[in-house]
């Protein structure tokens, strides 16, 4: 579970998170949407500790992310995380990408880490370019290379950046499917995302960020059927 | 106290005038140099750009020779070739040749890729004004390709200048020259070499810097 | 006008000896690279990261590089280290002048390889759980690498340019070996000619090398 209490993050003078409550439970689906600025981002970069937090706590699986002891290399292999800019390394091949933080970070054989990124790349449908180098990927291909990445750390939970925000329109479609998979098979997920079908259809919950507050949390039917509050129902006229 | 008078003891304010000679005659032999050098290498980088194949086959394999071998090879070799042929040459005279033809090889390959920098729709739509070839690289390539690798000419420039101490290996009193001079007769190192030291970086430095914050802002 | 007889002979006598001075000048280039590319990576990581008197000393150790000639350098090395007593063996004084002029200049490169290298490979890398000092190895500085490999390609030809300057602090690598023996001969033309040629024959497959190794080595 992961457990978020009275989050605080500021950039200088700018005041990015206001105090956000959030339980997401084992399993759960979690969208979190809001126009850009609204503090969605910084959210899941607080999660996995790589921006450090002004006040509150953000507990998984009981460990607090921010306290002094914790391990967070050690953590966040718990937690993967998918970029807008997908962030291939592009010295590496395909498989070399994937097989990487297995090998260095969990410890694994050098073949035991080359068959578990080969299955996770499978998984994806990246089966076929294994040995080919990211630049020869279009962008739908490297955001998926890059879930794959995640996925064989064998993490509990992923956080999504807006995933799919910085992909040509046609490819939208590969790296939604590939989430809804994910979905699926029971993952955890907490999704910042602009696409309001895979919002609507996908997530058990949907959470809506306004100037650095949690405006609005429910079920999709709610939130985009009956939302409460003025901000949300605003918001999604505009994007629809 | 003591210590003091004992450091100055060997370098008279006379030395001073004869670094600041020195000093002037390596400005001499750098600013002909850099000035025909520029104007030479540009013609030699339009050629590259216009001749195409027969200047690669011509041209540039020469140009590559003198960016291959060490300048104070080029140096004693031009030198001691010059009278071979009948000319007899000052070391001034000869510095200023061979660091000509060295600075003229560095800018073509600088001018030709300012030529490139300028796009061919951007010419196109000059000559379609029914401006002349002439005109068209007098209004439009000298300034857009000439703001292009101002930077890299900067460096080039600068570059010169520091190799320029080299003529001294043909008798050319320029400044590291004189401060050896100076070192051997009052055993004085350190003061002297600071100060001749100090000359190139005021001259450089600033220079150096400017260039890297106009190309940062042209950048934009 | 040709009254200059050529005498190639006792070039051709000593070329065996000049080839082998040519071992010492890519010796001494390669090693001033070696030891410049681990100083200079160190003076990039201090200019990127570090404050106070460590930044400090790097930024001297660059700027001064850059921005003296590299005769002063060596000089530097040579006699201005004698003021403290400290009296260095030629090869030791062109060895240290190398390295202080190719560790500035690297330092210059690597910095702009890391600048080049987006934060958000850092945070990707981080984001799998890789510690600072494995994102770096694994995934910074491969990239830094190949954004520097040009750079330390044309630094390293500069290198066996430069080490021609051993001449004048009288260390034997190739030029001072060809300026022992045309003072003997008095066929100072001949000789040098003859060096000019080892040189760009040593310049190409260093060029040469470096691309096939870049074959090898960059496959994206």
């Amino acid at each position: 579970m992961i457990e978020i209490r009275d989050l605080h993050k500021k950039f200088g003078a700018l005041h990015v998170l206001k105090g956000i409550d959030l339980e997401v439970q084992k399993g759960e689906v979690l969208s979190v949407i809001g126009a850009s600025g609204s503090g969605k981002s910084t959210l899941l970069y607080c999660i996995n500790g790589l921006e450090p937090i002004h006040q509150g706590r953000v507990v998984v699986d009981g460990t607090d992310v921010h306290a002094k002891g914790t391990d967070v290399n050690k953590l966040r292999q718990k937690l993967g995380m998918v970029f807008q800019q997908w962030n291939s390394f592009p010295h590496l091949t395909v498989l070399e990408n994937v097989a990487l933080a297995p090998r260095i970070v969990r410890g694994l054989s050098m073949a035991e880490a080359r068959d578990v990124a080969a299955k996770q790349l499978g998984h994806v449908g990246l089966g076929d370019k294994l040995n080919s180098y990211p630049n020869a990927l279009s962008g739908g291909q490297q955001q998926r290379l890059a879930i794959a990445r995640a996925l064989a750390m064998e993490p509990d939970y992923m956080l999504f950046d807006e995933a799919t925000s910085a992909l040509d329109p046609e490819l939208v479609g590969e790296v939604l499917d590939t989430m809804r998979l994910l979905a699926e098979e029971g993952m955890t997920m907490i999704c910042v995302t602009h696409e309001m079908g895979f919002a609507r259809d996908v997530s058990d919950r949907v959470a809506f960020f306004h100037q650095g507050t949690m405006e609005e949390i429910g079920p999709p039917a709610q939130i985009f059927g009956d939302a409460q509050s003025e901000h949300t129902r605003r918001f999604l006229a505009n994007v629809r | 106290m003591n210590d003091t008078i004992h450091f100055f003891s060997g370098f008279r304010p006379a030395d001073m005038v004869f670094l600041a000679e020195a000093a002037w005659r390596t400005l001499l032999v750098y600013g002909v140099s850099i000035f025909l050098g520029t104007v030479i290498g540009t013609i030699c980088g339009w050629l590259l750009f216009e001749g195409r194949l027969l200047a690669a086959a011509t041209l540039s394999p020469v140009l590559d020779i003198f960016r291959s071998v060490p300048l104070i090879i080029q140096l004693v070799l031009f030198y001691n070739f010059a009278p071979i042929v009948g000319l007899n040459l000052d070391p001034f005279a000869s510095g200023v040749v061979i660091l000509t033809v060295y600075t003229a090889a560095l800018v073509a390959n600088v001018a030709r890729g300012g030529i490139e920098a300028v796009g061919r729709p951007m010419r196109r739509a000059a000559r379609s004004l029914g401006m002349s070839y002439w005109q068209d690289l007098r209004y439009v390539v000298l300034p857009i390709g000439g703001r292009a690798v101002f930077p890299a000419w900067v460096g080039v420039a600068l570059g010169v200048m520091k190799d320029s101490a080299l003529v001294s290996v043909l008798g050319y009193v320029e400044l590291l020259k004189a401060s050896q001079i100076l070192i051997t007769r009052t055993q004085e190192p350190f003061l002297i070499l600071s100060l001749a030291g100090a000359f190139y970086f005021a001259l450089s430095y600033p220079i150096s810097r400017y260039a890297a914050k106009l190309q940062q802002r042209w950048a934009q | 006008m040709f009254d200059y007889n050529f005498h190639w002979r006792p070039v051709l006598k000593s070329l065996p000896d000049l080839i082998e001075a040519g071992m010492v000048t890519l010796q001494v280039a390669v090693l001033a690279m070696a030891c410049g590319i681990v100083i200079g990576l160190g003076l990039a990581l201090i200019r990127l990261h570090m404050r106070g008197p460590l930044r400090w000393f790097a930024s001297a150790w660059v700027e001064l590089a850059r921005n003296t000639p590299a005769l002063f350098q060596l000089f530097f090395f040579g006699f201005g280290l004698g003021a403290f007593g400290w009296h260095l063996s030629p090869y030791t004084i062109v060895l240290a002048g190398l390295t202080f002029n190719c560790a500035g200049y690297l330092a210059e490169n690597f910095r702009g390889g890391f600048q080049a290298v987006p934060d958000t490979q850092i945070r990707a890398a981080r984001s799998l759980g890789m510690t600072s000092v494995q994102t770096y190895l694994r995934i910074v500085i491969p990239q830094v690498l190949r954004i520097v490999y040009h750079p330390i390609t044309n630094q390293m030809v500069w290198a066996v340019l430069m080490s021609s300057l051993g001449m004048m602090v009288g260390f034997r690598e190739l030029s001072g070996e060809t300026q022992f023996f045309a003072s003997r001969s008095f066929r100072i033309f001949e000789y040098f000619a003859v060096t000019a040629v080892i040189y760009y024959a040593i310049v190409k497959i260093i060029l040469g090398a470096s691309r096939l190794m870049a074959l090898r080595l960059f496959r994206y």
